[in-house]
């Protein structure tokens, strides 16, 4: 309904613009009716977002601190893919309880640090947590159960400007469904 | 300069939407200025007849403008008796006396239904000519804009280009744990937030007719492309596919997006349709990274950053896929390129050791100019007539909104008053 008046409002402006005789050159404002224009930007209506809430844990060996299920973090070097060797037992594990877990599913948040583009840092923290994907896939995960996403360089675990929190935010966290 | 004669009057049709304003933040962006065009026009902007009562004298908001484009030089206005509102009361040889090759008057009055109408001539005070009169009806929260348009008029007037006075610009602000999206006038003020979220924003695009805001919201978890109303505040998710979705620009004719998808695995150029996201259409197949894509103003060619060679570099590819042709060379870091509006040169981002400065570099000659120094400068956008470019620069968490004219001579500087702002886009001529 909105639409159809600001249809008939903007066909009614369209109308009368068209009809409108173009002033001569140099004359004066007040030698015609008043032929101006309605000046009439609407303001802006804001949106809010909804934030998903976040779910109660799930239990068992994901949450046990002495379980290597409980790591969730792989580092990476500047400008690197890679996954180092110190990971791979805990990126193992991981592919293991998908595995033996049909029914479990995992998102693999890959993150970079703050130095560049931001969308070129997003498909960075993508192919991190990619490399970790592939890594799971080859040791028996099913593709269905690990959705990859990149928040870039947008959520820093360390804040400060400098290598040390540059490496911080250079990695791939796993967040189990329902966590 | 040359001044040419115009029609006095022109026509526009504007918007006549009545919808309430909602509670807005109304936090100002303020402008520093530094450097100056080659030459400037010597112009004198008289305080316009009844504007005292206002909140904002008009005639002040225009001489801003004028002043901020880097293009005029303010002569003073002041001490003349009678203050001069009508050609008849213009002392023109007084005016040539004090240097100004135009003058500006003008008066202010209210409507009976409670508008201002307010009217302004530019005069020529050396041919003691009229170069443009014109009325403008508005509400009291539109005065700014009339102002603006005023400027508009003016600068086109004397200058042969189209003024980008009255139009928006749009960015983020992060404030503590809170993101919003916000547009704001071109002088950064007016500025309404489009969008709050307690996840990051990122990438705000405005369709071609100015009326949505296409972006990057994570309040799902995840990158989720989104277009926005900014009139009705709807909004529709259009690209939510399995993995990342980022990075939308839109086409010229505002029917489709391009956007970034990680759904066949890698960062990969995708068009989506920006009414309901369907019609998925593959562009780019590579293992590389390809994302920041940006449509030509003609339509038929999209600008984007790939990894392809190595390092991230600008490439441009035919919109319907195919070929693509690297373009950057120097350097081992160049992102974010964005087309100019007459499609002749690309803004981009080209890193030199640990700087981030903002480039031009023209399409025939292939000329490369490096614009800024010594930041970090993200986000290069466009004026839409193509003469100034808006960035982000700054520190991260204090950052702030910079704009450079395209030949590197004036640059802006607008602070915010509390926050981190980024991620600027400046929006279209409005019609």
């Amino acid at each position: 309904m909105k639409r159809l008046l600001l249809s008939v409002l903007m066909v009614g402006l369209i109308a009368a613009c068209g009809t409108t005789p173009k002033e001569k050159e140099g004359a004066a404002v007040e030698d015609r009716k008043p032929s101006g224009e309605a000046v009439d930007r609407p303001g802006v209506k804001p949106a809010e977002s909804q934030p998903l809430q976040d779910k109660p844990y799930a239990g068992g060996p994901l949450k046990d601190p002495s379980n290597i299920l409980s790591k969730r973090s792989v580092y990476f070097e500047f400008d690197s893919n890679i996954v180092k060797d110190e990971y791979k037992p805990m990126v193992s594990a991981h592919a293991r309880y998908l595995q033996q877990n049909g029914g479990a599913k995992m998102r693999i948040e890959g993150n970079a640090d703050e130095r560049g583009s931001r969308e070129y840092n997003l498909a960075l923290g993508q192919r991190r947590a990619d490399a970790v994907r592939q890594m799971m896939q080859l040791l028996g995960a099913r593709s269905v159960q690990i959705e990859t996403v990149s928040f870039g360089e947008e959520k820093p675990r360390g804040l400060g400007h400098d290598e040390a929190s540059w490496a911080e935010n250079r990695r791939a966290d796993i967040v189990y469904q329902g966590e | 300069m040359s001044i040419d004669r115009l029609h006095p009057f022109l026509c526009a049709v504007v918007l006549l939407v009545s919808l309430a304003l909602s509670p807005l933040s109304r936090g100002a962006l303020t402008i520093e200025i530094v450097g100056s065009g080659a030459t400037q026009f010597p112009i004198a902007v008289v305080s316009f007849r009844a504007e005292e009562g206002l909140a904002q004298p008009l005639s002040r908001i225009v001489a801003a403008d004028l002043q901020r484009s880097g293009l005029f030089r303010l002569v003073d206005a002041g001490g003349m008796n009678p203050v001069p509102h009508e050609p008849a009361q213009l002392n023109y040889e007084q005016w040539r006396a004090r240097g100004a090759d135009a003058v500006v008057i003008g008066s202010v009055s209210r409507l009976p239904d409670g508008r201002y109408d307010v009217r302004f001539r530019l005069m020529d005070s050396v041919k003691q000519t009229q170069l443009a009169g014109y009325v403008y009806y508005a509400r009291a929260d539109n005065l700014r804009l009339v102002a603006h348009k005023i400027a508009d008029l003016i600068y086109e007037k004397l200058t042969g280009e189209a003024g980008v006075f009255a139009t928006r610009i749009t960015y983020i602000v992060e404030r503590g744990k809170r993101f919003e999206l916000q547009v704001a006038d071109a002088d950064g003020y007016n500025s309404q937030t489009v969008l709050a979220s307690n996840e990051p924003i990122i990438s705000p695009a405005w369709s071609p007719d100015g009326l949505q805001i296409a972006y990057v919201s994570f309040e799902q978890k995840k990158p989720i492309v989104y277009v926005q109303s900014l009139v009705t505040g709807q909004r529709r998710a259009v690209a939510r596919h399995w993995g990342s979705n980022s990075a939308p620009a839109w086409s010229p004719d505002g029917k489709r997006l391009a956007v970034v998808l990680t759904k066949d695995g890698g960062s990969q150029i995708y068009l989506v349709n920006s009414a309901d996201g369907g019609n998925v259409t593959r562009l780019t197949y590579t293992t590389a990274i390809d994302t920041e894509p940006n449509f030509s103003p003609d339509g038929r060619h999209l600008l984007f950053t790939s990894d392809r060679s190595g390092g991230p570099q600008i490439y441009r590819m035919p919109v319907t896929g195919g070929h693509a042709e690297r373009l950057t060379f120097e350097g081992t870091y160049n992102v974010t390129p964005r087309y100019s509006p007459d499609g002749k040169s690309f803004t981009f981002i080209q890193r030199s050791g640990t700087q981030f400065n903002v480039a031009v570099q023209d399409f025939a000659t292939r000329q490369l100019q490096v614009l800024t120094d010594g930041g970090v400068d993200e986000s290069p956008t466009f004026a839409p007539n193509g003469k100034l470019i808006l960035y982000a620069t700054g520190t991260r968490g204090r950052g702030v909104l910079s704009a450079v004219s395209s030949d590197g001579r004036i640059k802006q500087r607008l602070t915010a008053d509390a926050g981190d702002v980024r991620e600027p886009a400046w929006g279209p001529l409005q019609k």
